[in-house]
């Protein structure tokens, strides 16, 4: 190393709000641009790709509702992931608990027999259960015999999806139709209402948008969300401190499987109105919330803003599937690099050039 | 079915089936020994499996297919190795990217690709003399091939060169104490670059066998989580190549002895038993474990720097 | 001026600098073959990093390194071992799950390939433990060993590797008074055999014990480099300190109140499943400090660790004022008031990332008036930050600092703040003044004593014997799990308390 540098590395004790906005910016341009590489390898034009997806998903009134469709499921699985990423807890397995929440939703819309007006809070209620108990069996295994958590929750995906597939070719097999099977259509007093000539179940927007303010809430002034962030930033410290990390891998694994099950009504419930294959109802929303919730850097409130942004990239993968015959896949192109520029630029944020003026 | 040909069977289609796990899972041990957790296993595997197949397509030569895979997987970790190891970024999450992008890159590249056999795929071989033998002759030396004799071969090499050579006790030594490493000269970065990079040819390898071997086609999404079964065999391996053998021929044979319950249990549901068998095989290994030394190796998915400790 | 014989090394205007802090500021250090040289300041002086850049663990800003007259670049430990430079640092390099001769042998090209060679390593290990004394089995592994046969490998390590330079980083800071002096004959043994010992310390007897010359320094200089023969511990304290240092605290005569911490037969195992307690037994009265002395890794932590709650006795029962507290959670311990300053005060005794205001609450939050209901209330929360701010003059731009931006003494100061608020009447003190300055560690300690005029009863651990000397009114020696025996400070004897602390029991009965 040579003397009189003209500048030099050092670590960065504190990144500003704005340089991490201006960071994570930087890494989601790179991202695009690269992705914008792979259109080129594979034939088509990335300018003229991006400009179909930004027409698409921002252009037309169908694609702007499309677009917060999409981001209704990422929103909800997104804000529970900030929750259980806060405390540590590597929750991979959303799209699991989306599926049990679907799950127990159709479960109540189809066989519960309750009166009509129960009907729909009781699905809410049923499918927050579901959701909450398949992302507490991996809270346990962990908190009683310390089994890494980010296996277990994606094995759990793995049987969620199978346990799906399995009931509607099985007890709950309703008509097929063109090969594809489904249960029976929910009645009607089991469908959530839609903004009038969109997809978008409003219901579950607002429950989204209540509980990310809702979390804000808890985890900056509440008991529970100070015990949450110590443990996040030093779990030795919350140990010292007589916080049970326990208790609150627990609680925070509840909120998450629970939220992530009620995207999973609102899936149901508000677009497909059945339970059908696992691939139909979720399109990779949990995994996709996982970059939700980074970006947003573990902030339930500014999970709305990211969950739109993944919400835009999704639509988007639906109109390049349809005019440039691209499959739908190819979106975990973008979702892979976006998370990679992410991580990636992190360590901008954690060193620093400084330059010094010598003589 | 006589039982001996019905344990024959299984055991022969364990080897089989067996062979990507204990590829998978002997680079991961590599790489997790070194300290670096490598989830994006499962990408790396797909894309092995992808390029194998187009490249033994086009070319017709399965074997060329199978070294394709092994660069391509070798590449793949590479930038895992990046952003681990010298952007010192998270390793699950740098994993779970890879993964997300090889699954993403081999659907989009994948669509035209669906349905065509392989007019060539790696060769069965039958070892007329040795398949003679009893019991073992079926199971050994009938119908495999051979990746699945090259995989059983490696694993006594990997063994001993963990365990009693000094590239070993280097890999060891940067997994448990890169600190103590990194003061005695050892470039603690280039020996996990190493040990990801052979994670990541040896993933490919697997890939490519699925592709090439063991089911000669392509289909999007065909690794169907092998990668993550991996990762949990890694684990009940303890690192050791040894058991790492036993774990995946174990979990195979475990997996196609679930689906002689078909009868009775419906198909969907045998599915989901890998899944389930891993959570199991994790809950077995954490009831066993009082002592830490038999465990993880310390520095697992930790950064090194030096001079911050 | 010139000098015809050059130096063994030679250290020019060597800078280092670290956020916020100069480390070394202009070192200018010779060394001659065949001493040994002492490194000779306080905590943070700038010793270690010195040597670190030494060995290449770190590259110096300016300044020029040279060996035997030629200026040499030392990028890295592998540069400074092919110089014959090797190391034995204080917190030993050693990896715990592989062997003795695995970690000798770790990190050498010997050109024999890639297979160890194992018969050859084991001939050359004996041969070289023999020759200095040093012996210890090839075939254990590291983790089996105890402290002072792991630092025998240390030793072992450089020595295989034939180095001329050894520096040696706090080596007596784990060793008890006896190991002490098995070390300091290995060291002749080394010279006498011609090598040249660089030995960096804090502890003036061990350098009037063992050293041909001194360098002291001080806030990243040298202040004066002499022969030893030329000093005393008086001048090299004044040096070290800038100042004159007391040699004993100023302490009023300990005045008893009632029994508030009672131990009977405590047995505890540790993180591996050893006994790390083996009947443990002591009372301790307010207004009087208990130092705990002994080696580190003879219980100490643990005992701490049940007397907080955050480890479970096997045996054995606790009473605190009357109440017994046996095995409860954190929690309740907290609640009745006891204070727990922890060894590892940011791994353990702050979140760093949190404010310090957020810090201060880190026990009390669940109650009010800091609490209501749910929510937390952010004006009485910030009311007792000030308010600790100003009674403990932290050092710090305001109470939404983040905790890891203060300096280690301001730290500590943040946890005592949090400990000491609710006036405890039981303190559990670990290394308090660990790692800190002169300065804070005087602060720290006063305020120790603030507490025992309050009739507080302090348990005080500590590695450092002269604070323990100083600090305690009785002296509790720990060694291998139990109490080799408990005395007045007043009349304690270093050698006695070496004894116990390697394993001797006081005679007649332990008090």
């Amino acid at each position: 190393m040579k003397k009189n540098l003209l500048f030099k590395i050092e670590r960065r004790p504190i990144a500003s709000g704005s340089l991490i906005f201006i960071v994570s910016l930087i890494a989601i341009v790179v991202a695009l641009v690269v992705a914008g590489i792979f259109f080129r390898i594979y034939g088509v034009s990335p300018i003229r790709a991006y400009q179909l997806i930004l027409r698409g998903s921002l252009g037309s009134r169908f694609g702007i509702t499309e677009t917060i469709r999409r981001a209704i499921p990422l929103l909800l699985c997104g804000v529970g992931l900030t929750i259980a990423f806060r405390a540590l807890f590597w929750n991979i397995g959303a799209e699991g608990q989306l599926l049990m929440g679907a799950v127990g939703a159709a479960g109540i819309a189809l066989f519960s027999g309750l009166p009509d007006p129960l009907l729909l809070p009781a699905m809410f209620i049923g499918g927050f259960l579901f959701g909450a108990a398949w992302g507490l069996i991996p809270a346990f295994l962990k908190v009683k015999m310390g089994l890494n958590d980010v296996i277990t929750t994606l094995m759990m995906n793995y049987i969620a999806l199978y346990i799906v597939e399995w009931l509607i070719h099985g007890p709950w097999k309703g008509p097929s139709m063109r090969g594809f099977a489904y249960t029976d259509t929910f009645p009607q007093a089991a469908r959530l209402p839609s903004i009038y000539g969109t997809r978008i179940h409003w219901p579950t927007l607002i429950l989204g948008i209540l509980l990310a303010v809702l979390m804000y809430i808890m985890v900056t002034k509440t008991r529970s969300g100070f015990e949450i962030r110590v443990i996040g930033e030093n779990p030795d410290a919350a140990r010292f401190a007589g916080i049970s990390q326990m208790k609150t891998t627990l609680m925070v694994m509840l909120i998450s499987g629970g939220f992530a099950g009620l995207a999973g009504v609102g899936e149901v419930a508000g677009i497909h109105m059945r339970l059908l294959g696992p691939n139909h109802i979720s399109m990779g929303y949990g995994y996709t919330a996982i970059i939700v919730a980074w970006l947003a850097r573990r902030n339930p409130l500014a999970v709305i803003i990211t969950s739109l942004l993944f919400g835009v990239i999704m639509t988007g993968g639906d109109v390049i599937k349809v005019s440039l015959g691209l499959p739908f896949q190819m979106i975990n192109v973008f979702n892979g690099l976006i998370l990679f520029f992410l991580i990636g630029s992190e360590i901008l944020l954690r060193y620093k050039i400084s330059f010094n003026s010598r003589r | 079915m006589g039982w001996e040909s019905w344990i024959v069977t299984t055991l022969s289609r364990s080897l089989a089936y067996g062979t990507p796990l204990l590829l998978g899972t002997l680079g991961e041990i590599y790489a997790e020994r070194s300290g670096v957790l490598n989830l994006g296993v499962e990408g790396m595997m797909i894309m092995g499996a992808f390029s194998a197949f187009v490249t033994a397509y086009s070319t017709g030569s399965p074997w060329l297919g199978i070294l394709v895979a092994a660069a391509v997987g070798g590449v793949f970790s590479l930038i895992h190795a990046f952003t681990s190891v010298t952007l010192k970024a998270n390793q699950v999450v740098s994993g779970l990217a890879l993964t997300m992008f090889g699954l993403g890159l081999s659907g989009m590249f994948g669509r035209g690709w669906e349905g065509k056999p392989l007019p060539n795929p790696i060769s069965k071989i039958t070892i007329s003399g040795l398949s003679d033998l009893p019991i073992i002759g079926p199971i050994l030396f009938e119908d495999q091939n051979l990746i699945v004799y090259l995989t059983i071969l490696i694993v006594p090499l990997m063994w001993y060169i963990l365990y009693r050579t000094r590239i070993g006790i280097t890999i060891r030594s940067v997994g448990e104490s890169p600190a103590t490493a990194d003061s005695l000269g050892i470039n603690v970065n280039r020996v996990r670059y190493m040990c990801v990079f052979i994670g990541g040819i040896l993933a490919g390898v697997a890939g490519g066998y699925l592709s090439v071997a063991y089911r000669p086609a392509w289909t999007e999404g065909m690794t169907a989580g092998i990668g993550w079964i991996v990762i949990a065999l890694t684990i009940f391996s303890f690192w050791n190549p040894a058991l790492g053998m036993v774990g995946a021929y174990l979990f195979a044979a475990l997996y196609h002895l679930a689906f002689r319950l078909q009868p009775w249990v419906s198909p969907e549901l045998l599915k989901a038993m890998p899944y389930a068998f891993a959570i199991i095989v994790l809950i077995f290994v954490s009831r066993g474990t009082l002592q830490k030394r038999m465990g993880s190796p310390a520095a697992l998915t930790l950064p090194y720097t030096r001079g911050e400790e | 001026m010139g000098n015809l014989e050059s130096y063994t090394i030679e250290l020019r205007g060597i800078v280092k600098r670290f956020p916020g802090v100069v480390a070394n500021n202009g070192i200018n250090l010779k060394i001659c073959r065949g001493e040994i040289h002492c490194l000779l300041g306080e905590n943070g002086a700038g010793k270690t990093t010195l040597m670190r850049i030494l060995y290449g663990l770190y590259q110096p800003d300016e300044g020029d390194i040279l060996l035997n007259g030629q200026s040499i670049k030392i990028n890295s430990p592998r540069t400074a071992i092919s110089y014959h430079i090797g190391m034995v640092h204080q917190h030993f390099r050693l990896v715990p799950t592989l062997s003795v001769e695995e970690n000798i042998v770790l990190g050498l090209d010997e050109g024999t390939g890639p297979f160890m060679n194992s018969r050859k390593t084991r001939k050359k290990i004996s041969m070289i433990a023999e020759k200095y004394g040093l012996l210890v089995d090839p075939g254990a592994k590291i983790w089996q060993l105890a402290v002072g046969q792991q630092q025998r490998v240390e030793i072992l390590k450089a020595l295989y590797r034939e180095v001329d330079i050894l520096i040696m980083d706090e080596p007596t800071s784990v060793l008890t008074p006896q190991e002490v002096d098995q070390l300091f004959t290995t060291l002749r043994t080394l010279v006498d055999n011609g090598l040249t010992i660089i030995f960096i310390t804090h502890k003036l007897d061990e350098v009037m014990q063992v050293s041909d010359k001194v360098s002291v320094l001080r806030k990243g200089k040298i202040i004066s480099t002499l022969s030893t023969s030329e000093t005393n511990k008086p001048d090299l304290a004044r040096l070290m300190v800038g100042r004159d240092i007391v040699f004993r605290l100023q302490k009023s005569p300990v005045q008893r109140s009632e029994k508030l911490l009672e131990v009977n037969d405590l047995h505890a195992l540790n993180d591996r499943g050893l006994p790390a307690l083996r009947g443990v037994s002591f009372e301790i009265f307010g207004g009087e400090i208990l130092g705990v002395a002994g080696v580190s890794g003879n219980g100490q932590y643990e005992l701490a660790e049940v007397l907080t709650g955050l480890r479970k006795l096997t045996h054995g029962k606790i009473f605190f004022s009357k109440k017994e507290i046996t095995n409860c959670s954190v929690r309740e311990i907290n609640d009745c008031n006891i204070a727990h300053i922890p060894a590892e005060r940011i791994r353990m005794g702050i979140v760093p990332a949190l404010s310090i205001r957020e810090n201060l609450i880190l026990k009390k939050y669940r109650r009010p008036p800091y609490c209501r209901r749910e929510f937390l209330e952010r004006q009485k929360i910030e009311q007792n930050a000030h308010c600790a701010i100003k009674d403990y003059q932290i050092a710090a731009p305001n109470c939404e600092t983040a905790a890891k931006l203060l300096s280690g003494g301001n730290i500590q100061k943040v946890v005592l703040a949090r400990e000491l608020s609710e006036n405890p009447s039981l303190i559990i003190a670990v290394h308090p003044t660990y790692g800190l300055d002169i300065g804070a560690t005087e602060q720290v300690r006063q305020i120790l004593l603030a507490q025992r005029e309050r009739s507080a009863a302090i348990l005080l651990i500590s590695e450092d014997l002269d604070e323990i000397m100083t600090m305690s009114d009785r002296i509790l020696v720990m060694c291998h799990g139990e109490v080799m025996g408990i005395i007045d400070a007043e009349n304690a004897d270093i050698e006695e308390i070496g004894l116990m602390m390697a394993g001797t029991r006081q005679e007649g009965e332990v008090k």
